[in-house]
């Protein structure tokens, strides 16, 4: 299938390059670890109240690492004209959205890994149970972040003040993930089951489908320049 | 039809908020035709090659490439066109291997190992093939554009200023390109700012002036000081 | 036509803030400040509507790529986000002596303020994108996502306050439905959505006035 092939090259070729220049990753990685540390000094040492705002501060943590890596996702097809490339290449467009998409989403999984990883070390927390469920809400919410993110970067790579427009633009659309994800994050780590988050599972889930679809619908629309 | 142009700009009209840079320009390459387009700095020379490459889209007026309509069938259209313009279309942290596999498995082609490295060979980056592109020279970038355009056999070629930094040997080539080209039936239309040998393999010379075609005349037997006055006379940029 | 336009809202509108500030029955708990709820609702109201106009405008021009398409949703994004503005100023308004604070994260409050920051990006990204014609297209698409994620907005923000929690506090001033209430409300609910269309139409007129001046 050669949409499938189209899709999965692109993606190769951000990963590879990402890879290669290791630009995003190496600063993002670090950028988590020392989010960490802002967040600890911004809410004090005190465990209780670290505990309450914890599920917010952790998405707060995924969401700043998101913006900046989907943030620079086109950046690099603005070097030798490599965007006016991906516009001429016959074929659906939309084979390119969903591997900048797959792209973005990996380098993201391995941010939030990260991350994830850090917060139960440092703030010593009890995945135990909530893994598996935990494990679903945070990816249904990345896809979220990153279908949107995706389509908006894309807007925003060629536009003056690029770096605050797009911010501007993605967070208001991504409130409903973000409260969907935060609550549901809490109730998990409560000890909640899942099938008490079940609605904003669901939430999430339609989230994905409508973004996704729209991504796929008007990228060749953004990517006209 | 045979008798149709492959390229055909009908009226066209370009404005970039209150800059006017086309104002009616009408042109035509036919098949098996190669039309180099002249003009001074800013004469709009690439802002035409993008409009027929589908990557700008005219203000107003016509342009329909092998018959089809550049902005309401643009994804057809650019089925049938090589384009290579000022860059090169390349990653920096590619090799030079990869970027080619990058550009036919997006085109839906897939291109062999073997291919690749001919590609690369005919001009002359065989040896580079694993080597990054971010150590390549711009004129080595270049050729590598070019060497991604042999890999496909478009209708159409649009180029902008294809010889510009290129040695004696790899412009040799690249005329033995474009004959071929031409003799598949292939259209071409070169944008370039040189009166030398480049202008060979072109069998039309259009100058483009004041947004305007200035001349349009067969390049048939002039030299190039005919080719010299005439573009002093119709140019606002004396050369 | 616009003119007519004018015109007719301006005599609703006149009618329906007399109705409101003058006629209606003085509330007995709230006091006059509860006349702000003939105003608040149907600001709200227009301020979705213009929205959602922004949205078919888009799809609209995406389909199409029509020009006055286009100077639709744009004009409608100006005159939503002003309703807009005013739908939060009159809540809050209402809200300083009711609740005594300016501002909660009551659901609907929280809904509207969040369409009003979706049409404040809008806006920016109109403005930022000199090409005309990419800023059609790209505001098109921003238009669409922003509009279709509205529903979402809703429920999580609806779930947000509401589950475990106790309900909002917030109901516009109990209307039980009795005429001499009501009647106001959709007098003034007609008036503005009208005042929209007239601002909407001249808006839009102006636009192209501006942009056949430029071509």
């Amino acid at each position: 299938m050669t949409f499938a092939r189209r899709a999965l090259v692109v993606a190769w070729k951000d990963l590879l390059v990402e890879r290669r220049s290791k630009e995003t990753l190496n600063a993002l990685l670090f950028f988590s670890l020392l989010l960490l540390f802002v967040f600890q000094f911004a809410l004090g040492p005190d465990r209780e109240r670290l505990a309450g705002v914890l599920p917010g501060v952790l998405w707060l943590g995924f969401i700043l690492s998101a913006l900046l890596a989907l943030g620079r996702t086109f950046v690099v097809e603005r070097e030798h004209d490599c965007w006016e490339g991906l516009l001429l290449a016959p074929g659906d467009k939309s084979a390119i959205y969903l591997g900048k998409l797959g792209a973005n989403l990996t380098l993201m999984a391995v941010v939030e890994t990260l991350v994830l990883t850090l917060f139960v070390v440092f703030f010593d927390i009890d995945l135990g149970r909530a893994f598996p469920g935990l494990a679903l809400v945070v990816a249904l919410g990345t896809i979220g972040l990153g279908a949107v993110g995706t389509l908006f970067a894309a807007m925003t790579a060629h536009v003056r003040a690029r770096e605050v427009l797009f911010p501007v633009l993605l967070l208001p659309v991504q409130i409903p993930v973000l409260l969907a994800t935060v609550k549901a994050t809490e109730a998990l780590l409560l000890g909640e089951p899942l099938g008490a988050v079940a609605h904003w599972v669901k939430l999430l889930a339609a989230a994905d489908v409508v973004y996704v679809v729209i991504g796929l619908l008007t990228f060749d629309v953004v990517l006209e320049g | 039809m045979t008798t149709d142009p492959v390229i055909r700009l009908s009226d066209v009209r370009k404005h970039f908020g209150a800059q006017t840079v086309l104002d009616r320009v009408s042109l035509d390459v036919g098949r098996g035709e190669a039309l180099a387009l002249l003009g001074g700095n800013g004469a709009g020379k690439t802002t035409l090659l993008k409009i027929v490459a589908t990557v700008l889209r005219p203000t107003t007026g016509q342009v329909t490439v092998a018959g089809l309509d550049a902005v309401r069938q643009a994804e057809a259209v650019r089925a049938q066109i090589g384009f290579a313009g000022h860059g090169a279309w390349v990653y920096d942290d590619l090799t030079a291997t990869e970027n080619l596999k990058f550009w036919t498995t997006l085109a839906g082609r897939a291109a062999s190992e073997a291919e690749l490295t001919a590609a690369l060979a005919a001009v002359e980056l065989d040896r580079t093939g694993p080597a990054r592109v971010r150590t390549f020279s711009a004129g080595m970038k270049r050729r590598l554009s070019l060497a991604r355009l042999t890999l496909f056999r478009p209708a159409v070629l649009l180029l902008d200023e294809p010889f510009a930094g290129l040695d004696q040997r790899a412009k040799k080539w690249l005329e033995g390109h474009l004959e071929s080209h031409k003799d598949r039936g292939g259209a071409l239309l070169m944008v370039t700012h040189s009166f030398g040998r480049e202008l060979g393999v072109a069998d039309r010379i259009a100058i483009l002036a004041g947004g305007r075609i200035a001349l349009d005349t067969p390049r048939g037997n002039l030299d190039p000081d005919d080719l010299q006055r005439l573009y002093a006379a119709h140019s606002e940029d004396a050369a | 036509m616009v003119r007519v336009l004018g015109w007719l809202s301006a005599m609703a509108l006149a009618i329906g803030l007399v109705l409101a500030f003058g006629v209606a029955p003085r509330e007995t708990s709230q006091g006059n400040v509860q006349r702000i709820m003939y105003v608040h609702p149907p600001l709200a109201w227009v301020a979705y509507v213009a929205f959602a106009v922004v949205a078919a405008a888009s799809i609209a021009y995406l389909v199409r790529r029509r020009p006055a398409a286009d100077r639709l949703a744009h004009a409608s994004a100006e005159v939503g986000v002003l309703f807009t503005g005013l739908a939060i100023a009159t809540g809050s308004i209402w809200g300083k002596p009711t609740w005594g604070t300016w501002w909660t994260w009551d659901a609907r409050l929280t809904s509207v303020a969040i369409l009003f920051v979706m049409y404040v990006g809008y806006l920016l990204l109109r403005s930022t994108i000199e090409d005309r014609e990419r800023a059609a297209r790209y505001c098109a698409v921003l238009g669409i996502v922003a509009a279709l994620d509205m529903p979402l907005v809703h429920f999580s923000v609806y779930w947000w306050r509401t589950l475990h929690q106790p309900p909002s506090l917030m109901k516009p001033g109990g209307f039980s439905g009795s005429p001499a209430i009501l009647w106001p409300l959709l007098v003034n609910l007609a008036a503005f959505t009208l005042l929209y269309a007239y601002l909407v139409a001249k808006r839009a007129r102006l636009l192209r006035a501006e942009r056949g001046a430029l071509a």
